[in-house]
């Protein structure tokens, strides 16, 4: 699998590491409620089709990128930074 | 016999090597196949179950029959395809899957009892009694079982692995494959053309005309010599495309230095991974033989390796040689042939009565070959022709059953092939690997023409694809006519007919196969066997199935294949795992300590990575234990160094650093002075810890923070995950410096006089008070000062920039000793931590909450931080959870084990009594026993109870007392000074 | 007062020839990092080229002015090698010093490309890595920043504390790429 990280170009999936589905990213407020934070932390979908994850070049830039893929194809369809995606 | 050579040339070199202990001398280039052949040697081994005698049957790296085994001592390679191995002086060839001589196998009797040994009689025959599975057939079947065996010797000539980068890969170096590297190369494209073999042309030859002005079997080698040429063309032979992964990724296996003796500094073999931006699949197509009774014998052949055995090496695989043929193609090939020397005496048995003869030799039309005889090697074989039956001397049989395209390489990321019926092929199914254009007989084309006009349309194709407007060259002219044929998959007739020459699988085997039920594809194989040899089918994959269509009443296309998958051909295992052997396993990090830790004959022991000092030996000292308990009196007494680099340190800067640091730890870090360091808890956000460490304040809007070792990259990660992906509002910027800075504690009471014997200015402990940190100057270099503690004594941490490390290694160990201290290793660490009740990573494995180590108190009230939320969860609050305590032995003398489980006294050692477990244990010299941390129910109300302390892997019960987790010093009024 | 004797990461291990290709422990002086301030780049970038005549690099790429030289190293950092940086610069980037985390291998000759076709998992084809490129990669399992300065030499930047094992796996594929050539096995490219 070749991820296109917008600060490297594409790059092996041996340069990276993933994280999961991105979730992760969207941190419930400190007073949410037990289940939005159950929610965030181990409830998952389990797409066949596209799907949105966080994945960390780790091996390369440093950068946390948002990939769109699919699951089934396996094709890479879009990378963002996270911060891009965050703001 | 040998007769002539084109390809090699009349004076290629003489060369000798050894099948079975007997010398052969070959030519340079020549296989071990062709080798063999040309000394009319025809038994080259023995098939997988009956331990028929097997000879070649193919002239490529489909060969199932002719595996063999190469080579001596670690470099000794098993189930090498003679037909691929090229041979070399003093190389050693022995024949496999035979006990006694070869052509007289012990193991042939198994060939007389094929009445009972037919499909499925391992699964039937083996089932009891139950307790002979182990004891009887396991060994039984282990040493019936398998082909050629390894050494067992390590070592031995290495292999490599590389990466290579192409605009157009072409897969194959026959005609297509050369027309589309010369089509994409003049294009200007980075191109790779990969060929199997040692030379390219695949199966053109001088059946098929002219190219052009030229030869059709000189075109390829004359183009391929062009292609060499140009600079953007790699041309990579000896290589087989062995897998299709994503985005154009491709595996190759190059045999780099297998056709020369091994050295110690050529690889043996190149595992490749190839990534192109688009590529050509021009592998051509394998002839499919035919099934009839006794198709086995060595002698039998596919008529295009026959050709391949008379073009390329000028061998004549026999006297009187026959060929059994159902197309055009094949009579092409034979009426080139009959023009060659030593090819006088050819038969061809065509089954269709319209056939014609191409050339000068014997036509039998309408009939076909329904038996063969000869014990080691064939001598005869019987024809039918309308009712009548006949017998021919023969000691060579060619077989033409068509072509079979060779469509692997498509359906390695899952496509299937679809059944062309006019064609009678399995062709590549439209699109099924993005980027990869099939073309020539791969795709079911067969004529000349038609291979070049596809291999130069595929490389337009790929060109158009990458945003290229390539112009297509005039073709050369060549013949446009296919050939006409008919499929005859197996021939009417009584006896056993294979289908699978390597496992020993015949059409009668397939029936049953379907009448047991057995009527899936994939079902059939396995219960068969068929097609999981080595070769992986490639001769009798089609023709399995197309017998097992016919037995269920199914079409072709509605029976379907088996699943290809990597790799084509078979990949050493060095060849994948190259490189990591030895030192190359894992890079190794080591401190600038490393050299001066050796010289003082420390072992090493490994902490990630990293090779940390386990203790140093004194005089006189003959245990480990010995030198660990003088290490830690010395610190206690006296003064310690250990270097503490490997140890993260990460720098945190910016107008939000403090902010930073109070959203990463659980406690507040933004109010924290200038010039002090406090320890922190940092959890994962589902509020368990994910590690600890110091964070000091050098400056407003700039920290350093300290993390463990082992945890050093994840703790990098997450803080690189928050600032971007959580906290990008923050402005804070961060860094590792772990590898900037060669960090030192110097522990114990005399740690601040020997700090003052270095520093160009002396401190007091008023400037650096217990968790004082700041700027000094060490000999005169600016370096970092932290008053920091994991022994529980006076310490320091001195951070020098790293290219000064071992010098000042050197000269705090010295001066130590000088005070009566000197260096410590991981062992005194550990006791010395543990006395404290310090946690490691042993203690923090990732399954702990702040609770369970009673750091409940630093989760901040006041603020947000990553696992709050988590950590504030009942379940995570729960009095009865294991819990952080210490453990002394009830008798001093009691032995206490890391691992170990801890039970109620009265309880039996079952799981469900299960009380909780030790982490971490040492032999507290200063308190004369053992000492632990463990995690226990409760943990701190049971305080002062007795509980059993039971390690059955090691068989230790242990009565322990439970105490707080510090055993020495319990107010830490010896590191505050 | 006593002296503290520096070392360098590669002493002892370099120089090595192997074949057309020569390994050396490469001299950069000083190595600092530079970390624009959130929204700072285009500042930073001023500041530089303003102090030592070099913009912030884009990612990939590395110029150089005199002596100095500077290098993207990843998100929202570059290196800046050969001096140390301005004082100035502080107000727009956070700098830190990098001079001793890193051993610093300079690899040239013309098989330099397929020496590290064994170990780099990018192109470092003239096309795909022209002169004055930066990659942040692989080496082996190693982290690593790889400049390419022009013609056949490549800079190659891994941990201080990883030296000895990246000059193993060099080492060995070195050994390899030169024995294709002595044995006469075909040399791809
Ligand atoms: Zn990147």
């Amino acid at each position: 699998m070749l991820i296109p990280c917008p600060q490297c170009g594409p790059r092996d999936i041996r340069e990276f590491t993933c994280k999961g589905h991105e979730t992760y990213m969207h941190r419930p407020s400190p007073a949410a409620p037990p289940e939005a934070w159950d929610d965030h932390l181990h409830n998952r979908d389990n797409p066949a089709g596209p799907t949105r994850e966080m994945w960390h070049h780790v091996a390369g830039c440093g950068a946390w990128l948002v990939v769109e893929r699919n699951t089934v194809t396996h094709a890479v369809t879009g990378a963002m930074l996270a911060r891009e995606v965050a703001r | 016999m040998r007769v002539s050579s084109t390809w090699q040339g009349e004076s290629a070199a003489s060369v000798t090597f050894t099948f079975n202990g007997q010398r052969v001398t070959g030519r340079a280039g020549d296989t071990v196949a062709s080798a063999l052949l040309a000394n009319d040697i025809r038994l080259v081994g023995r098939s997988f179950k009956y331990h028929r005698p097997r000879g070649i049957l193919t002239a490529g790296s489909e060969e199932p029959n002719a595996l063999v085994t190469v080579g001596t001592g670690p470099d000794r390679m098993p189930n090498v395809r003679a037909t691929v191995q090229e041979i070399y002086q003093g190389l050693e060839v022995v024949s496999q899957n035979h006990i006694g001589p070869l052509h007289r196998d012990l193991m042939a009797v198994n060939d007389v009892l094929h009445p009972f040994l037919g499909a499925g009689f391992y699964y039937k025959t083996f089932m009891w009694p139950r307790s002979f599975w182990e004891r009887v057939y396991e060994p039984l079947i282990r040493r019936a079982a398998g082909l050629g065996a390894l050494s067992g010797e390590a070592g031995g000539a290495t292999s490599e692995k590389a990466y290579a980068f192409c605009d157009v890969l072409v897969i194959g170096a026959g005609i297509t494959g050369i027309m589309a590297a010369l089509t994409a190369a003049e294009a200007g494209a980075d191109v790779i053309l990969a060929e199997d073999a040692m030379v390219a042309g695949g199966q053109t030859g001088p059946q098929d005309g002219q190219i052009g002005d030229l030869a059709a079997g000189d075109w390829s080698q004359t183009r391929l010599d062009q292609l060499r040429a140009i600079p953007n063309v790699r041309v990579m032979l000896r290589t087989a495309v062995t897998g299709v992964y994503d985005d154009g990724s491709f595996a190759a296996l190059e045999r780099t230095g297998l056709h020369l003796p091994p050295g110690p500094d050529l690889p043996r073999e190149t595992f490749w991974r190839i990534r192109a931006k688009q590529a050509v699949l021009a592998t051509g197509a394998l002839e499919r033989p035919i099934a009839f009774p006794g198709n086995d014998r060595p002698g039998i052949m596919m008529t295009s390796a026959i050709a391949t055995y008379a073009e390329r090496f000028g061998v004549v695989p026999g006297r009187r040689i026959a060929v059994f043929a159902t197309c055009d193609h094949a009579h092409r090939t034979i009426a080139a042939l009959a023009r060659q020397q030593g090819f006088s005496k050819l038969t061809v048995i065509d089954p269709r009565p319209d056939a014609v003869a191409l050339g000068d030799y014997r036509l039998i039309a309408g009939a076909e070959v329904i038996g063969t005889r000869g014990r080691l090697g064939l001598r005869e074989i019987t024809i039918r022709k309308g009712g009548t039956e006949q017998r021919l001397e023969a000691d060579c049989l060619g077989l033409s059953g068509g072509w079979n395209p060779s469509v692997h390489l498509t359906c390695h990321l899952g496509a299937r092939p679809v059944w062309d019926e006019a064609r009678a092929m399995f062709l590549p199914a439209p699109g099924a690997v993005p980027g990869l254009h099939p073309a020539g007989a791969c795709n079911g084309t067969l004529s000349v023409a038609g291979c070049l006009r596809e291999g130069q349309a595929a490389a337009l194709t790929a060109l158009r694809a990458m945003g290229r407007k390539p112009r297509a060259p005039a073709l050369p002219d060549a013949s446009d006519d296919p050939g006409r044929g008919r499929t005859l998959w197996a021939v009417a007739a009584k006896g056993r007919a294979w289908l699978d020459f390597a496992n020993d699988v015949t059409t009668k085997d397939v029936k049953q196969a379907a009448q047991e039920g057995f009527t899936s594809v994939e079902h059939m194989k396995r219960y068969t066997t068929q097609g999981m040899a080595p070769d992986q089918g490639k001769s009798s994959n089609i023709g399995a199935l197309a017998i097992l269509a016919d037995a269920t009443g199914r079409t072709i296309s509605t029976t379907g294949t088996t699943t290809f998958r990597p790799p084509f051909v078979p990949v050493t295992l060095k060849a994948m795992g190259a490189g990591a052997e030895g030192k190359g396993f894992a890079p190794e990090r080591l401190t600038t300590s490393h050299a001066a830790t050796l010289a003082r004959g420390a072992p090493m022991i490994e902490a990630g990575l990293w090779y940390r000092p386990s203790y140093f030996p004194a005089k006189g000292e003959t245990t480990w234990q010995q030198s660990c308990d003088r290490e830690v009196r010395m610190v206690r007494a006296t003064v310690g160094v250990v270097d503490v680099s490997t140890l993260g340190k990460i720098e945190i800067m910016g107008q939000d650093a403090g902010a930073f640091l109070d959203f990463l730890y659980t406690n507040t870090f933004s109010t924290l002075p200038v010039g002090r360091a406090r320890y922190g808890l940092m959890l994962r956000e589902d509020g368990h810890v994910m590690d600890d460490g110091t964070s000091a304040r050098l400056a407003p809007e700039h920290f350093v923070m300290t993390t463990t070792t082992a945890a050093a990259g994840q703790v990098m990660a997450h803080m690189e995950f928050t600032a971007q992906a959580l906290r990008p509002d923050l402005d804070v910027r961060f860094l590792s410096v772990t590898e900037q800075w060669a960090q030192f504690s110097v522990a114990g009471p005399l740690s601040r006089e020997l700090m003052n014997s270095v520093l160009d200015d002396p401190i007091d402990d008023t400037a650096f008070p217990f968790m004082g940190c700041g700027a000094v100057k060490v000999h005169g270099i600016p370096a970092r000062l932290f008053r920091i503690s994991f022994s529980g004594e006076r310490a320091y941490e001195i951070a020098v920039p790293a290219r000064y490390g071992d010098a000042l290694y050197r000269d705090l160990v010295a001066r130590a000793e000088v005070l009566g201290g000197g260096a410590y290793g991981m062992e005194a660490l550990n006791v010395l931590r543990l006395e404290k009740g310090f946690i490691t990573h042993a203690e923090i494995h990732g399954r702990v909450t702040a609770f369970d180590i009673g750091m409940q108190g630093m989760l901040s009230g006041k603020k947000d931080f990553i696992g709050k939320a988590a950590a504030g969860r009942p379940g995570l609050l729960d009095p009865a959870r294991e819990r952080l305590v210490g453990l002394k032995p009830v008798d001093p003398d009691g032995v206490l084990t890391a691992g170990a489980r801890l039970f109620k006294p009265e309880d039996p050692p079952e799981a469900r009594n299960d009380q909780g477990y030790v982490t971490s244990v040492g032999q507290s010299p200063n308190l004369g026993h053992m000492i632990a941390l463990a995690f226990l129910r409760h943990g701190p109300e049971r305080e002062g109870h007795e509980i059993m302390m039971i390690d059955a892997l090691r068989g230790i019960r242990t009565k322990v007392e439970v105490v707080p987790p510090v055993f020495f010093d319990r107010e830490g009024g010896r590191a505050r000074g | 007062m006593a002296e503290l004797i520096a070392t360098s990461p590669l002493r002892d291990l370099t120089p090595i020839t192997i074949g057309n290709v020569t390994l050396t422990e490469g001299i950069p002086g000083q190595v600092w990092a530079v970390l624009p301030w959130r929204g700072a780049t285009e500042a930073a970038s001023t500041a530089l080229q303003s102090a030592h005549g070099l913009p912030f690099p884009a990612p990939g790429n590395l110029h150089k002015a005199g002596s100095t030289r500077i290098a993207w190293a990843g998100l929202d950092q570059a290196f800046l090698l050969g001096t140390t940086p301005d004082t100035a610069l502080a107000a727009h980037a956070a700098l830190i010093d990098q001079s001793d985390a890193w051993a610093h291998l300079v690899l040239s000759g013309p098989a330099t490309r397929e020496v590290l076709a064994r170990l780099v998992p990018v192109d470092l084809a003239p096309a795909a890595c022209p002169k004055g490129s930066a990659r942040r990669t692989l080496l082996g399992h190693m982290s690593c920043l790889i400049l390419h300065p022009g013609g056949d030499t490549f800079e190659i930047l891994v941990f201080r504390s990883m030296a000895s094992s990246a000059v193993h796996d060099l080492t060995r594929a070195m050994t390899a790429v030169a024995a294709r050539d002595l044995r006469g096995a075909q040399t791809p490219g």
